[in-house]
This record gives C-alpha cells, structure tokens and sequence, in this order.
C-alpha cells in the first residue's frame, strides 16, 4: 500500500512538474504538459466524457484520433468546430463542449 | 495568399517526409501540407511524452533549417480549383492558394472502422484512434481497455496502452488462429519486422488474446461498461472502460479523387515511378496500398526522386518490392473474414454524422442514391467513416468529393470562387 502511494505521489508530482500551460474545459482549469492535443486535456479534465450531442441527441466523444470523424469538435476560444484532437493546448485556451453546463 | 513551388507534397507522415526530404536535397523548392499541428502522420506522430523517432528527426530537422522549404502544418486542402494549384486553409484561419509544377500525395490511410450496436458511446475509439490520443497527452491509467479488429495496428495500440498504464482485459483479432501463425512464421523472412513484433507482444501473460473473435456491441450508460464478443458460437461479456477496435486501413483517397486520378484495387494507381495516370502528379505511401512506415519511406523516396527529374537507384526499387511482398502478406493474413463482415442489426448506426440506422440505407442501388434519400454520409465526414463500412457491407464505391473537401471558412471558399470563375470563362 505505501509503495502504491508513493509511486502515485511520484507519478503526480511529476505531472505537475511538466504543467506547462493551463486550459480551461467547460470552466473547469486544467495544467497540461506541452504538446498536449485538446482531446487529451477534455479526457484529464471530465474522464470519459463527450464532446458534443448528435442530431439525434446522443453524446458523442472522440473516436477516430486523426482528424477524420469530426466527432471531437469543440469551441476553442470562441471558435465553433474546432477538432480536438487535432490541436495542440495553448496556455490561457478556452475550449466549450456541447456538454457544457450552461 | 499566394505561394508557387517546385513540388508540393500533401501529407507529413513517412511518405510525404521522405519525398519532401529527397526534393530537398535535390534544390527543389518544395512545401509540404500536412492537417495534423506537427509532422510525423500517425506512425510517427509526436506528443507530450513521445519524441520523433530517429529518421523522421533527420528529416524533419532538415525541412525545419532549409532555406528552400515550406512547412504547413495545421493546414487543409479545401479545393483544386485550377490545374496545378490547391486551395489551402490553416487552422489560424489562413487561406493560400499554392501552385506547384510537380505535386506528391502521400495523403495516408485512415482506419477502418465498423459498426457494431453501441459504437458511438463515449469511451470507444479506433484501435490506431485510442493510440493516436495516448500520443496526444490523453490519461488511460488504471482503465480497462478492450482492444479489437484486425492486424498488426492492435499488437502496436495493445503496446501504447500498456505503456501509458492502461490495463488490458483482452485482444480481440478476427482473422483465425492459423492465419495469424502463418503470418508469423512469414515474419521469419523480414527480420526487422520480426524485432517489431517481439517487442510489441512482450508481457502477453496474463492478457487473453482471442482469434476467430469480433466485437459484436458495446454496451453501456452514457459511456462504455462492457462489450460482447462472439467468440465462434458463443457470446463473452467483457466489463471495460474503453473499446478501441479498427478493421484495418483504407487509404485516404479524397484528394486523389478530386484530381481525377485513376483508382485500383482501392487505392492510388502508380507506375514504377510513383507516377499517377495524371500528368504532374504523384502519390507514395499508403494512399497507393496499406503496406507499413518503411513501404511508405521508400515509395516517398522513390516519389521525391522522380518528381525532380532523377533517376531511381536500382537498389530503391529492390527495398519496394521486399517491402510490398510483407505487405502482401499482411493483407492475406489478415483479410476480413466473415463474423468481422457479417451486417450489424437495422438500428445500428452506420452514419455517425447523420444519425441515420444501416437498415435505411441496405435498401438502395448505389452509394449515391443511399446518400441522397437518407442523408448517409453527408455529414461533416463526409462519408470517410461510413463510406468505408459501406464499401464492406455493400460493395460501394465513393463518389468523387466535391469541394470543399473538408469543413471550410466561407472567407476561404470566397478565395476560390474567382479562380473557378476564371476556369468557366
């Protein structure tokens, strides 16, 4: 048990370590390390969560990775249709997702 | 914006680098476009915790310092709208026209991806998808992941996964055992490949690796909580977090389409040369065939040598047809049988974008019609994911796209009008 806390403190303290730049997801602030895609910091932010609602109203989250499905588009500092996994955290980035808590 | 070049390449994975990289060297004044933010394509894709790998540093490196290159990144092709030139839009919201004398696709392929009941949840990805966003910085630790399909792309996401600390419950390959045996045994005359693939099944204890298996749904509230596998007979519930599953690649043939390049066998037509049937115009990498990072490295530079007036060095030529025969095997090994074929329920989702069930689609003549009554595949995809399913469960062949190939600016789209204009008048 304390081998297992100590290597997560370990893991933790080294995430922190490489925060580089912060983003904020449907308000909620999150530390990410360079290079990280918006994709990634949605999943470190909500878990498995979605990125928007389909016509026929059911979450949808990303799915193909690679700039295809256009399943992870979000607003991205005001911008509509942003595709998150094809863009890379900027520090102080606002990203929106139709989940959004309005 | 307007830009001219030597050679244009479109696509930064190992093809396109490779061609950019041999241009290059050649003097030619070269651009290369590619939609991801940084070069590598998905192979070679870089991230917060992933560096380059060694040959794509050396090219990249050499792109990145040469006076006599161009490197769009985060950047689309929305339309051609003229012989010679392409409509660029870049995720900043700048739009260029580029002109080019010689043009290079090495556009790549994308994933296979069919549905099964409950594929949209939340939680499932393609198997390559899953590792393209463990390479974008996305945290797996501790999940139970479920990884399926077909190929060798799920022995390389079972080791990103495992790495990034995701735990395995299971693979799940649909080609049958003997096939996958065979196919190793062949790996005895690639040596390096062999390497490859040792290192990624390291660790296989503990992990159940099912053949002769498919993903038959995935169930789950609002994200997924397991998934049912039909192994022969029988039906396994497996509880997970995530499913990444993917039925091989299909090369990614939009731009090749729209410049009326001819199509074999699903993918671009070449000749020894890497030539296109169009003028000006070639193509390296898996937009010609799904045959793997080092079959691309060297159809790209084969392609860059011959886009600049060069002749091909014999042994080139040799390293392509060593190259093709693995991939050839590779597709036979692991040809989708038919449990992995077999047409999901009519209210399985098959348009994503659309929301439009398979069962309102099965009905009709061709991919067109399917699309024109029932909307399938004309959302913002544009039929890239269920084109390629269609393509499996009713023989159809896409459509040549039409501009824009790719959701668009309407500032972007008004600089293409006068050039259309121009072609009209």
């Amino acid at each position: 048990m304390f081998m297992r806390d100590k290597l997560s403190r370990a893991a933790h303290a080294r995430d922190d370590a490489m925060a580089e730049l912060n983003v904020t997801i449907d308000g909620v602030k999150v530390g990410v390390a360079r290079y990280t895609t918006v994709a990634a910091a949605l999943t470190m932010a909500q878990g498995i969560g979605a990125t928007r609602v389909s016509v026929g109203g059911m979450a949808r989250a990303p799915f193909c990775g690679m700039g295809v499905c256009q399943e992870c588009r979000v607003t991205v500092d005001g911008r509509a249709y942003v595709l998150a996994c094809q863009t890379v955290c900027r520090d102080g980035m606002r990203v929106e997702t139709e989940h959004a808590p309005r | 914006m307007k830009l001219d070049f030597d050679i244009v390449v479109v696509g930064a994975g190992p093809a396109g680098l490779a061609a950019a990289y041999e241009a290059l060297r050649l003097g030619k004044r070269v651009a290369i476009v590619d939609d991801n933010p940084r070069p590598g394509g998905q192979i070679w894709r870089q991230g917060p915790h992933t560096q380059a790998s060694p040959p794509m540093r050396r090219m990249s490196g050499a792109l990145e310092t040469a006076q006599n290159a161009t490197i769009l990144a985060a950047t689309r092709v929305v339309a051609a709208p003229v012989p010679q030139a392409l409509l660029l839009e870049s995720d900043d919201g700048t739009a260029r026209h580029v002109s080019y004398s010689e043009l290079i696709l090495a556009t790549g392929a994308r994933e296979r991806l069919l549905p099964c009941a409950g594929w949209t949840l939340p939680g499932v990805t393609g198997a390559g998808g899953l590792q393209a966003l463990v390479k974008g910085g996305m945290p797996v630790r501790g999940e139970r992941v479920v990884i399926a399909g077909t190929g060798p792309l799920l022995m390389a996401a079972l080791a990103t996964a495992r790495a990034a600390g995701a735990n395995v419950v299971a693979v799940v390959e649909q080609a049958p055992l003997a096939s996958v045996l065979r196919f190793g045994l062949s790996l005895a005359a690639t040596p390096s490949k062999l390497w490859q693939a040792s290192r990624l099944t390291r660790g296989f204890a503990g992990l159940a690796y099912w053949t002769g298996s498919v993903v038959r749904e995935v169930r789950g509230e609002g994200r997924v909580e397991s998934v049912v596998v039909r192994r022969g007979m029988r039906d396994v519930v497996l509880e997970c977090d995530r499913l990444a599953y993917g039925y091989g690649l299909v090369p990614n043939l939009t731009l090749a389409l729209a410049l009326e390049c001819d199509i074999r066998a699903g993918a671009i037509a070449v000749d020894e040369r890497q030539r296109t049937s169009m003028a000006h115009i070639w193509a390296a990498g898996e937009c010609t065939g799904i045959g793997g990072a080092e079959l691309a490295c060297v159809e790209g530079r084969i392609a860059g040598l011959a886009a600049s007036g060069v002749p091909i060095p014999p042994a080139l030529v040799r390293t392509r047809e060593r190259w093709r025969r693995f991939a050839a095997r590779l597709d036979e090994a692991f040809a989708l049988g038919e449990a992995a074929r077999e047409q999901p329920a009519n209210d399985t989702l098959l348009c994503r974008c659309e929301d439009v069930p398979i069962g309102a689609v099965a009905g009709y003549a061709n991919w067109r019609d399917a699309k024109l009554h029932t909307r399938c595949g004309m959302g913002p995809c544009q039929g890239r994911i269920c084109g390629a399913a269609a393509q499996v469960y009713f023989g159809w062949d896409s459509a040549p796209p039409r501009p824009p190939f790719t959701p668009a600016r309407i500032g972007t789209l008004l600089q293409a009008a006068p050039a259309d204009r121009a072609r009209t008048l």
